[in-house]
């Protein structure tokens, strides 16, 4: 669709957008180069030129270990998506391939148990954590994030499984294809992409995951989450030390995120909106 | 095509999600529940004793759970309608013809991938701090006085953090949408005379209603739990005023160590969360075939 627009208005419009996109982002931007000043700059006033200086990013990591609630976060992160996959895929696939009456109805169930707020089940979650001793361990936290993702993975799956035709295997069968080749040959080539958006956007869900993660972590399992929740009081000043860490906090997932613009979309919503 | 045999592997295949999730959502919940009428409290064990309602009674005679439930609508509503109507106009600015539109997609949509507890702490240190924020710096430049955002406007502040948070999935969602408006007929439209606000309520505006309702409802969801955010800024005061459901729930669990009081909010909030479910559930619903 190519409406004409006279050069102008598209200066403008561009002159526009980039503004309000400016906006939207300076804070991350200004974090960015805070985390490049000195202490002493960083609190002298606004200015957008830093001595390029990565000594708070060494501070952060010899003051309070930064590898370990790293390592947590993307052990948790990935670990509890993999889970997820584990259980979902098959589940996915038997729903979008051998679909009975009550698939649509298990689906929406499902959904709905994403509905319930987190806040709801704290006491009980809290108290098993304490009397189980999962309290503070990767595994608790890695287990109960998969439960909590469980359902908008099996949902993003059976979105894109179900765009695979079934026609394919009919025909695949007909040839005499037997089920290991119809799986490695076949299916698993086209349900590839699918599973690597679910797992993409899910690493992200799980990396930014904040309630139950400050809920049940101390010290031993603390992602990045954690960590920087607790960084609010006694080192509130430390700007620059601040703004490195939260840099690096951010900065994986902000960068897997550009990926994952239209995965998003669809599995944040269901589906319902294309 | 469906033979006895898949159709057996087929349950197979489906049973552990299926038993995982039962469990989660039953379990939990039933203990809520149970402790919810609970006399409970973590200070005092070897001291439970049956409540009956007295735990809901004692939430809802509390001047903090009102004042609690004033600020969670206050707080979703505000970010639903900078979301929704910041949003719109976003959307359909990048929407035009612009240069370098593939960046200003990416700026836009960065803060959803911050986590909630750095968007807070940069907020709350960097920009919207009364001696060294950037908003500071800018009133000092125009040689007014600083304001002290969460001292003084505490639910406000929470707001415009939540808020820009939440602006880039409302933008994104509702960008998908436009691009798929019919522009043959935008421009028939354009061509036929129709100003552009009439183009924008009577063409652009119900081809995004579907979209705009999901992000709503999506929204609503993911708003009703904010946490962090307050945790990180304002500790949910000072006294209630910025303190959400979530948060006064949080607050009597881990702070007052009150099981049954906790629990009884909890299931106030689990009803909350149930009103505004359905009917998210049924927009979605719709989708589906």
């Amino acid at each position: 669709m190519a409406r004409a627009v006279s050069k102008n208005a598209k200066i403008g419009y561009t002159i526009a957008a980039w503004t309000v996109a400016l906006v939207i982002f300076f804070p991350i931007l200004y974090t960015i180069i805070t985390s490049l000043k000195t202490e002493q700059e960083a609190i002298e006033g606004f200015n957008l030129i830093p001595s390029f200086t990565f000594e708070s990013y060494q501070t952060v990591q010899s003051q309070n270990d930064y590898f370990k609630p790293f390592m947590n976060s993307v052990i948790l992160s990935v670990g509890s998506t993999i889970l997820a996959l584990i259980v979902a895929i098959p589940a996915a696939w038997a729903m979008a391939f051998s679909p009975t009456k009550r698939t649509k109805d298990i689906l929406m169930w499902m959904l709905s148990t994403k509905m319930m707020p987190a806040v709801a089940v704290l006491v009980p979650i809290y108290l098993i954590f304490l009397r189980t001793g999962l309290m503070d361990t990767r595994i608790g936290l890695t287990v109960l994030l998969m439960l909590i993702n469980l359902p908008i993975v099996v949902w993003m799956l059976y979105t894109y499984f179900r765009e695979i035709p079934g026609e394919i295997l009919e025909a695949a069968r007909m040839d005499g294809a037997g089920l290991r080749e119809e799986i490695v040959h076949i299916l698993a080539p086209m349900a590839v992409p699918g599973i690597a958006s679910t797992l993409l956007l899910n690493v992200i869900l799980a990396w930014n995951e904040s309630f139950w993660t400050i809920q049940l972590t101390t010290t031993n399992a603390a992602p990045l989450s954690a960590f920087i929740a607790s960084f609010s009081s006694p080192q509130g000043l430390f700007w620059a030390k601040l703004s490195a860490a939260s840099t690096l906090a951010i900065g994986p997932i902000l960068i897997l995120g550009w990926f994952s613009q239209k995965q998003l979309v669809r599995g944040l919503t269901f589906g319902a909106v294309k | 095509m469906a033979t006895r045999q898949t159709q057996s592997l087929a349950r197979l295949m489906r049973a552990p999600a299926i038993i995982l999730l039962l469990v989660w959502m039953l379990v939990p919940l039933a203990m809520t529940l149970y402790y919810s009428f609970l006399n409970y409290n973590l200070l005092s064990p070897g001291q439970t004793s049956w409540a009956g309602f007295f735990n809901y009674q004692y939430f809802y005679t509390d001047p903090a759970f009102f004042e609690s439930i004033k600020n969670t609508i206050i707080l979703v509503l505000g970010v639903l309608t900078i979301t929704v109507v910041g949003g719109i106009a976003i959307a359909m600015l990048i929407d035009k013809p612009i240069f370098g539109q593939g960046i200003v997609r990416i700026l836009v949509i960065s803060p959803f991938f911050v986590m909630p507890p750095v968007a807070a702490l940069i907020w709350k240190n960097m920009i919207m701090h009364p001696s060294y924020g950037v908003f500071a710096d800018i009133a000092k430049f125009f040689g007014a006085n600083p304001v002290d955002w969460f001292a003084q406007y505490p639910l406000f502040s929470i707001i415009v953090i939540v808020a820009w948070q939440w602006l880039p999935f409302a933008t994104l969602i509702l960008l998908t949408a436009l691009q798929s408006l019919d522009g043959e007929q935008m421009e028939a439209a354009e061509m036929d005379g129709a100003p552009a606000y009439s183009r924008f309520i009577y063409l652009t505006l119900p081809h995004m209603a579907r979209a705009i309702t999901v992000v709503i409802l999506i929204q609503t969801i993911f708003l009703l739990g904010v946490y962090a955010e307050i945790l990180v800024t304002t500790n949910g005061g000072p006294g209630f005023a910025s303190t959400n459901l979530t948060f006064l729930i949080y607050r009597a669990a881990r702070l007052n160590f009150d099981i049954g009081g906790a629990a009884a909010g909890g299931i106030i909030a689990v009803v909350l969360a149930n009103f505004v479910a359905f009917f998210l559930m049924r927009a979605v619903g719709k989708n589906l075939d």
